[in-house]
């Protein structure tokens, strides 16, 4: 008995302690056909798929502790039940084989004596169901002869309680019933079903709470970043996701869709410009080549005159074409696409190739090329493209320079390997530099000179791509224009840059 | 010479045609991509001229691919609207010879074209170029000119060099751009007309007869008198 009280006060103990999981199971039977009813249209909420998520793993695991909990206290107790009816039976077994009904008889009345919880039931009838010994008054009627063990409320010294007891049948037609006195083992289970369906209410209410933490929670994480993107969709490209200073995985979203942004923003621009370009600065010369051909159509009075039209005219549609050619070209050197060629490359060479080329049709102009290089100049990126780069730069020098006039090319090397072509022009106003860079941007002295004004346009365009920058200084006087490049450090991570684009790595060169 | 032209484009062909025909080729011209798999592969030609997108199904490209796994190295000038770089390493790559994008000039294709002719007859390595009285050494890497020495640039003398290998044709600035500088772009400035009239200073000018020749709208010819 002392036992069995240990026990049903751990029940006690215990099913306090299962009290707010229990009832969980009950939440998952609520929310389920809830969510069902709302889906699919109600799902398509992240928050509230999240929410949901979490009560129904909150409900399971609630669930499964509720149902340990049951089996190790009243299952066990129950358990504990049925053994000790098996071992006193067992006991009662033995006597019956060794002394017959007399000591069968007398070990029962011994152990009702010493049943000190008086708990024990015993009844041992024959075989027309007339009591012969045992604290039972009857046959109780709910015990037939189909089953072996019974739970059936009972009349014991004139109080109805609650029994568990097993039948015995003995040779010579007796019978002999072995059970215990379970009412206060049912009451504690009352008591523990009690417990745990309030607690089942409370889960619930935790359960629809914690969801909607979550879901709130989420939402206000997430509420910047739609709000953001639905400006976005709705034409304003210049709203950035805000960051919240955590650096977590949420900042980090933010951060790559502020940068995605930023790239869709910067191709936005190109689109503009060159749709703005294709709109104005082509027009104008489509224009001229178009008024010459029907001026020659018109007036032309011999072939010569008509030879000489069409000619003037292909010249302006050649023009044309470089233009777009140019046009397309900063576009996709802007756009990024073309780091294929990207190899590890010494500038010093190809600076020198440039003096050459230049060089003599600066003398011829009666210009001093003047190179000041240093050896090597060690950089990354593709060499064709900074070739153009630096000799749009010398094109510019040679074509502002005054006659007599000097012009430098300087490689030099520190952190940064710096490229510095300038000459003794009339430069470029302060205020002006920085729409010099832009694309068909025409300072006041270039307004006389042949060109559309793509040239530092590329020039800013491939610095940009190498990682670099294009800085337009004052020469005093004159035009400095400085590209700044990251030095390439002879290091195994270059390498393997340059081995990736091995395969589209050079133009072959053609040769005759 | 004997060229096939592979292009779909009325007007274009018709000019194409008509231009090469002027400068004494045979011209064969198809305009969708079988037939010029088909004449490609089954006659026998000094240069075929390929347009990259072709109508029937199968492009220039895939011509040129099956031209070169079938071992047939007839020399190959790709003629296309698409001009980004990466597709024009794609159609070398392809095995084809020469890349010129559209628009472009009659004088630019039909110098090109010549030039790979020339090229394709390969005469094997040789150690000695000769014009008229024009003689380059390519070993010692001397050039005389009437017996008379002339020093000459590096630069000058792979200008000179590039020049004498296409003796009798017109050399384009761009051709000279590509071949000489391996540059491909185009200056603002005119820097190859410079570099020439430079050789021409110490190839022409100290003797009776000019070698070095102008051509109006085109580009350079270097060329012996009665040539």
């Amino acid at each position: 008995m002392a036992k069995l009280l240990a026990a049903l006060e751990r029940v006690a103990h215990l099913g306090s302690q299962a009290r707010p999981g229990h009832a969980e199971s009950d939440t998952r039977k609520i929310s389920l056909p809830r969510l069902k009813r709302f889906s699919p249209r109600f799902l398509r909420s992240a928050g509230i798929r999240f929410a949901a998520l979490y009560a129904v793993l909150f409900g399971i695991s609630a669930l499964a502790l509720v149902l340990f909990l049951w089996w190790a206290t009243a299952g066990l107790l129950q358990r504990q039940v049925d053994a000790a009816i098996r071992a006193d039976a067992q006991g009662l077994a033995e006597q019956w084989q060794e002394g017959g009904l007399p000591a069968l008889i007398s070990t029962i009345s011994e152990r009702l004596a010493e049943n000190v919880d008086d708990d024990a039931i015993y009844l041992l009838v024959d075989s027309h169901f007339h009591r012969i010994a045992g604290n039972l008054d009857r046959w109780p009627s709910g015990v037939t002869m189909q089953q072996e063990h019974f739970e059936l409320p009972i009349e014991r010294d004139g109080m109805r309680s609650l029994a568990r007891i097993y039948r015995f049948d003995l040779a010579g037609n007796f019978h002999l019933l072995v059970g215990r006195d379970v009412e206060a083992r049912a009451k504690l289970r009352q008591l523990l079903t009690d417990a745990l369906f309030w607690a089942l209410i409370v889960v619930v209410g935790l359960a629809a709470a914690g969801a909607l933490v979550v879901r709130i929670v989420l939402r206000n994480t997430l509420a910047d970043i739609s709000k953001t993107t639905e400006a976005i969709s709705a034409g304003d490209l210049s709203r950035r996701v805000m960051l919240s200073g955590r650096g977590d995985e949420f900042d980090r979203l933010a951060e790559t869709l502020n940068d995605m942004l930023e790239r869709i923003g910067r191709l936005m621009d190109g689109v503009r410009q060159v749709s703005n370009a294709i709109a104005h600065d082509l027009r104008t010369p489509i224009t001229r080549a178009r008024t010459r051909l029907e001026d020659a159509v018109l007036h032309a009075k011999c072939e010569a005159d008509l030879k000489a039209a069409i000619e003037r005219a292909i010249a302006d549609l050649d023009g044309v074409v470089s233009v777009f050619g140019a046009i397309l070209r900063i576009a996709e050197i802007e756009a990024g696409t073309r780091r294929s060629a990207f190899a590890p490359c010494d500038l010093a060479p190809v600076l020198e190739d440039l003096a050459e080329l230049y060089g003599a049709a600066a003398e011829e102009r009666g210009l001093r090329l003047i190179v000041e290089l240093r050896k090597p100049l060690p950089a990354f990126g593709d060499r064709n493209m900074l070739q153009q780069a630096f000799a749009n730069l010398l094109d510019n020098a040679i074509k502002f320079s005054p006659p007599c006039g000097r012009i430098w090319l300087r490689g030099s090397m520190a952190d940064q390997v710096v490229i510095e072509v300038a000459d003794e022009g009339p430069g470029i106003p302060e205020a002006e530099r920085t729409h010099a860079v832009e694309r068909f941007y025409r300072g006041e002295a270039a307004r006389s000179t042949p060109g559309a004004g793509l040239g530092l346009a590329l020039v800013q365009a491939v610095a940009q791509l190498h990682g670099g920058t294009l800085v337009l200084a004052d020469n005093n006087p004159g035009l400095r224009a400085v590209i700044t490049l990251p030095r390439q450090v002879a290091a195994a991570g270059a390498k393997t840059e340059a081995a990736k684009n091995a395969d589209t790595a050079e133009i072959a060169p053609v040769k005759g | 010479m004997r060229i096939l032209l592979v292009e779909d484009d009325k007007d274009v062909a018709g000019f194409v045609v008509k231009g090469l025909r002027e400068a004494g080729h045979v011209v064969e011209h198809v305009a969708n991509g079988r037939d010029g798999l088909f004449m490609a592969a089954s006659e026998n030609f000094d240069a075929i001229i390929l347009d990259r997108m072709l109508p029937g199904g199968v492009d220039g490209l895939r011509i040129l691919e099956t031209l070169r796994t079938q071992k047939n190295q007839t020399p190959v000038l790709i003629l296309s609207a698409i001009a980004h770089v990466d597709e024009r390493v794609r159609g070398l790559k392809a095995g084809g010879d020469d890349y010129l994008t559209k628009p472009f000039s009659f004088a630019e294709l039909l110098a090109r074209v010549e030039a790979l002719t020339r090229r394709a007859k390969g005469e094997g390595p040789q150690t000695k170029l000769v014009v008229g009285d024009l003689e380059m050494d390519l070993l010692s890497r001397t050039v005389r000119r009437a017996g008379q020495k002339i020093d000459l640039q590096p630069r000058e003398f792979r200008l000179l060099e590039y020049l004498m290998r296409h003796a009798g044709q017109v050399v384009t600035r761009t051709m000279l751009l590509e071949g000489v500088w391996d540059y491909h772009f185009d200056p603002q400035t005119n820097v190859i007309d410079v570099h020439v009239s430079r050789l021409r200073q110490k190839v022409d000018k100290p003797f009776p007869t000019s070698l070095i020749h102008t051509v109006r709208n085109a580009g350079y010819m270097l060329r012996a008198e009665g040539d």
